[in-house]
């Protein structure tokens, strides 16, 4: 995506440059709303967490060091509010009713915002690896498996997965965004990608009876 | 070479599509996988699952909360 270098995008921050920071809010805000999820029980929840980490931000850009990338430092801000906040909804929260948000696919995308044709290539490679006719297969019907398997997974396996594969960051940015290691990122994505594999392997399995 | 089985080839699969396998060891994984169907087959799959994953719609921020965090930011800035 078309952002400048670090360094001139904290500068134009500083200086009050809103294109600048419209253009930030606008590339990373739908990957935040994606990581907040796998903290917090709804989307509306993962909204606040979203302009709270950006009033953080504005609150915060004079300060930033530049000693991690600014990506990274919004995210970790994120990381830190939407860990608070979950921890905030799982005492107040009923559990019945914090599991009730999350049993449902967290995808509003099906609106104006997603303007994605219905069956794209990553779609297209699953009849082959499960061996099912493609005409078989539903596009929509996957990716609610998908969000469905990413839903019931604990939230370190859930953030990891959603960073790595879901926003195709790089495992270095996912250590640094999560403040873990190496090793303990891979085994996380690990677990996570079996997982919805399983899943997605138990629904051809099902469609194929 | 350590012959593989076909769990300890599933247990490095994230490793192996990430690259990050010992030389060795990923001929180890590859060698057992050039043999076994299942496990070729199992590859395919988390290569094809994590390749779906990459097309999940995307729900953008409210045009409400957009605004309200330009506002915020035009009036911290003005400071
Ligand atoms: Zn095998």
């Amino acid at each position: 995506m078309g952002l400048p270098p670090d360094d001139v995008v904290a500068a134009a921050l500083r200086a009050g440059d809103e294109t600048m920071f419209a253009a930030l809010l606008d590339t990373w805000s739908r990957g935040m709303l994606r990581l907040a999820r796998s903290y917090v029980s709804t989307s509306d929840s993962a909204e606040e967490v979203v302009q709270d980490t950006w009033l953080a931000v504005i609150r915060g850009i004079d300060g930033f060091e530049g000693r991690s990338s600014v990506k990274t430092w919004v995210y970790r801000i994120l990381v830190n509010t939407a860990k608070k906040r979950g921890a905030r909804e799982s005492r107040t929260v009923p559990w019945s009713s914090a599991f009730e948000g999350d049993g449902e696919p967290a995808l509003d995308g099906a609106g104006p915002a997603d303007d994605r044709s219905p069956l794209l290539p990553g779609w297209k490679d699953l009849p082959a690896a499960w061996s099912v006719p493609e005409g078989e297969i539903l596009a929509s019907e996957i990716r609610g498996r998908i969000a469905a398997a990413l839903a019931t997974l604990p939230a370190r396996q859930r953030s990891v997965i959603t960073l790595r594969d879901v926003e195709g960051c790089s495992s270095e940015e996912v250590c640094a965004i999560l403040d873990i290691s190496a090793a303990n990122q891979r085994v996380l994505l690990h677990r996570a990608r079996a997982a919805v594999r399983k899943r997605l392997e138990d629904y051809f399995e099902a469609m194929r009876r | 070479m350590k012959r593989l089985s076909c769990p300890e080839v599933g247990e490095h699969v994230t490793a192996y599509l990430d690259d990050e396998l010992a030389d060795d060891a990923r001929r180890a994984l590859e060698e057992h996988t050039r043999g076994c169907a299942d496990c070729t087959r199992h590859i395919a799959q988390f290569r094809a699952t994590i390749a779906a994953m990459r097309d999940l719609p995307a729900t953008s921020l409210s045009p409400v909360t957009r605004d309200r965090l330009l506002s915020a930011f035009r009036a911290a800035r003005r400071r």
